[in-house]
């Protein structure tokens, strides 16, 4: 007997200890471990970042290789952190930032997911940066609004990739001689066509959610158009509108030419199903480009062809890297010197042909950029540039949560009153254009 | 066991007995992990506690007073709904098939075989794995397109099963609040997953128990003119039950916390058919920066697990003081 009463006992003491670490992830998460260098200036800089994936990865080393020739002697240390598009980096950066030990300057995409950081009263600005470098025209004005709140610049874009590209199997367009589908009309035609000969139309993989949220943002773009588009993220259009109705419809519509396993399969499974010639079409942001010419040795305009989104001719989804100055930074001089290096024409032209994106300065090179590229550098200069929500620069990171979390439903029930009630809730919890 | 029953006895016997090394040094080797503990595992609790009542749900640090608000509206949520139908139905059937498959295997490698130690170590090294190994494994193992499927394909299966994409809820027609209650069909794939993963540890643990009882009594049964069916159910499975009891405890509380293995299989699902309360949590607090929310989840999962777990450390410890 006495055997059992030990096991018991040794069973419950073994459940208390799990209980207890259960709690401890619960509530200490937030720990992360942090070394802030000393308070007097040296030359020194802690770049924070999520860019650990093989073509970021190069750019970034490259563009620090770049700031130690013009700065000889300062310390770079790459505090890069990796996992899934930034989901990791932000929660450790949100806990620095909370905890008052904020990295020297770290990633933030322009727009809405900057000023949660402005707003909390977290960022320098930049304006007299931007003055003394001349920048205020190198960059286009609507991206510098991006990145600016009442008057005041707080960031330095680096790259922009473009969120409303239409990517399709060329071989598949040319064997059963399909447009480019730049309209609606035009996508519904082709899909049919394709459905007849038992091609999948539209491949998706929409695992991690923001994949649906990002082809209905294009939908809503190519459906309402861009001002409106703008309006709609600073809440001055009711959610009753027939538009967004509109455009949920055609999404609904859009959903009954996906590949069956989409819940399934990420980004990368979508925009594969259209290498492998298993879909036709994938609608996903310009760094499928980087994943098929690198990842899978494909030829653009051979193996793969791309055009916009359908109606959205003319508009740009901008999804920008940027980089800014927080308070409270150990070395803010460093920073100003490194945000110099990445707003140069130099800067930008060695790291974004490395990782696949176009610069942010409307005067870089074009001859440094492959074919697509200069056709995106190209549209960037006279485009109306639109903030992407799946990426969290239309809206705050609450709202953004709350719309995957109703898109979740959506693609499976397809009830559009349903996910349009939900919008509206999100919009009241997270205070929408304000 | 002999040392330990001195020191019981000894303060019995004399109260008041002045300082000595000898008496402060126990007290001296636990005090900073019984520090360590106060403030990271309960100072924390608390912590989660009081910020899960507060308007934290903003990058801004908002410690304002919000009463109960984070966690009604909790409650009014479809997927948080989703998310206990799920852990109530994932929990079930994850301990019934741990324990039952994790008994058979115990009972089979109990059989005095040679090549026991060898069954034992197959059986328990699914364990070894990272529940993420695992995730990512039957992920393909049961993606619509590929693993399970090839072979139905292969046997001329019309209908292949979708697995973790099916949405349909077994049976239909039970609606309660936003949500279908019933068995998410989706969620099958998981289980299957955690209980290869863990049946190999219910077997250890009746292994165990299987030990520990003592020959006489199976001899006994013999003696009486049982047949092993009626030994098994009449002598050997009673004995077990303490060692049900803490296995089914244990797997409760990794089936109440499960993360990493539908992080990395499923994500959410679905129509959230394979979420749970922890990815919940996760996405909340750390995509939504829904601080105060994410903790009133947290919260809410605590209360959960102690629900399982406080009365059997209460009866356990009881029995401990009575011997």
């Amino acid at each position: 007997m006495k055997g059992k009463k030990a096991l018991r006992l040794g069973g419950a003491a073994a459940v208390l200890v799990a209980l207890t670490t259960a709690c401890g992830t619960a509530g200490t998460a937030n720990n992360a471990s942090n070394t802030a260098g000393a308070g007097t200036e040296e030359k020194k800089i802690e770049i924070f970042s999520w860019w650990t994936g093989a073509g970021e990865a190069d750019g970034l080393n490259a563009l620090i290789k770049l700031f130690q020739q013009k700065d000889p002697g300062v310390q770079v240390q790459n505090s890069a952190v990796a996992g899934g598009a930034g989901t990791n980096a932000k929660q450790v950066l949100a806990t620095r930032m909370q905890a008052g030990n904020p990295p020297d300057t770290f990633q933030v995409h322009a727009g809405a997911e900057l000023m949660a950081w402005v707003d909390a009263g977290k960022m320098e600005p930049l304006n007299d940066l931007y003055q003394s470098q001349g920048w205020n025209d190198k960059f286009p004005q609507q991206l510098i609004d991006m990145v600016s709140k009442d008057g005041n610049i707080y960031a330095v874009p680096v790259d922009i990739h473009r969120g409303n590209v239409l990517w399709y199997n060329k071989k598949i367009f040319d064997q059963y001689h399909l447009q480019p589908p730049t309209t609606f009309d035009i996508f519904f035609k082709d899909a049919d066509i394709l459905k007849q000969h038992g091609i999948t139309p539209l491949g998706l993989g929409d695992k991690d959610t923001w994949e649906a949220t990002m082809l209905w943002e294009d939908v809503l773009l190519g459906t309402v158009g861009p001002q409106k588009y703008d309006q709609i993220w600073q809440g001055k259009v009711s959610w009753d509108d027939p538009g967004i109705r509109q455009s949920l419809e055609t999404f609904k519509k859009m959903l009954q030419y996906v590949n069956s396993d989409h819940a399934a399969l990420d980004w990368q499974d979508g925009s594969q199903l259209v290498a492998t010639g298993k879909a036709a079409m994938n609608v996903m942001g310009d760094w499928a480009k980087g994943y098929y010419t690198t990842d899978l040795k494909l030829k653009p305009n051979v193996d793969f062809g791309w055009c916009v989104t359908p109606g959205t001719e003319g508009d740009f989804m901008v999804i920008s890297d940027t980089f800014g100055l927080p308070k409270g930074a150990p070395h803010p001089n460093t920073v100003l010197d490194w945000l110099k290096v990445l707003g140069s024409t130099e800067g930008q032209d060695v790291f974004n042909p490395l990782k696949g994106s176009i610069p942010a300065r409307i005067d870089a090179d074009p001859s440094k950029y492959d074919v697509y590229s200069q056709q995106a550098m190209a549209d960037f200069k006279k485009d109306q540039l639109t903030p992407s929500l799946a990426h969290g620069s239309a809206a705050s990171p609450g709202f953004l949560d709350a719309v995957n979390t109703a898109m979740k439903v959506f693609v499976t029930n397809q009830d559009i009153d349903q996910f349009i009630s939900a919008l509206k809730t999100a919009a009241q919890e997270n205070n929408l254009g304000q | 066991m002999d040392s330990l029953q001195r020191m019981d006895a000894v303060p019995q016997g004399r109260r008041r007995r002045p300082w000595t090394w000898e008496r402060a040094y126990p007290i001296l080797t636990l005090l900073p992990s019984i520090i360590a503990i106060a403030i990271f595992v309960y100072g924390f609790i608390f912590w989660t506690g009081y910020i899960s009542l507060t308007k934290w749900n903003t990058l801004t640090v908002n410690l304002a007073w919000n009463g109960l608000r984070n966690y009604a509206l909790l409650f009014q949520q479809f997927r948080f709904q989703a998310d206990l139908r799920n852990l109530l139905v994932f929990t079930i059937l994850f301990i019934l098939c741990c324990l039952v498959i994790g008994l058979l295997l115990a009972v089979m490698v109990d059989q005095k075989l040679r090549t026991e130690a060898l069954f034992r170590n197959i059986f328990i090294f699914p364990m070894a794995l990272s529940f993420i190994v695992t995730g990512v494994v039957w992920q393909w193992l049961f993606a619509p397109n590929s693993g399970v499927n090839l072979i139905l394909k292969a046997l001329g299966v019309k209908h292949l099963p979708q697995w973790y994409v099916d949405p349909t809820i077994v049976p239909p027609g039970w609606h309660v609040g936003q949500i279908q209650l019933g068995l998410p069909i989706a969620l099958i794939a998981v289980v299957v997953a955690a209980v290869w993963q863990m049946s190999g540890f219910a077997m250890a643990l009746y292994l165990a128990g299987l030990r520990a009882i003592p020959e006489e009594l199976k001899e006994a049964a013999a003696v009486d003119g049982a047949n092993a069916w009626q030994t098994f159910w009449k002598v050997t499975f009673p004995q077990l039950h303490p060692i049900t009891v803490t296995t089914t405890i244990i797997l409760a509380h990794i089936s109440m916390k499960i993360f990493d293995l539908i992080y990395a299989m499923t994500g959410p699902g679905p129509m959230f058919a394979t979420d749970m309360p922890s990815l919940n949590m996760f996405n909340t607090t750390f995509q939504g920066n829904h601080y105060a929310q994410g903790a009133a989840i947290a919260i809410i999962m605590l209360l959960l697990i102690a629900v399982f777990i406080v009365p059997y450390l209460v009866s356990a410890f009881r029995q401990e003081g009575r011997s």
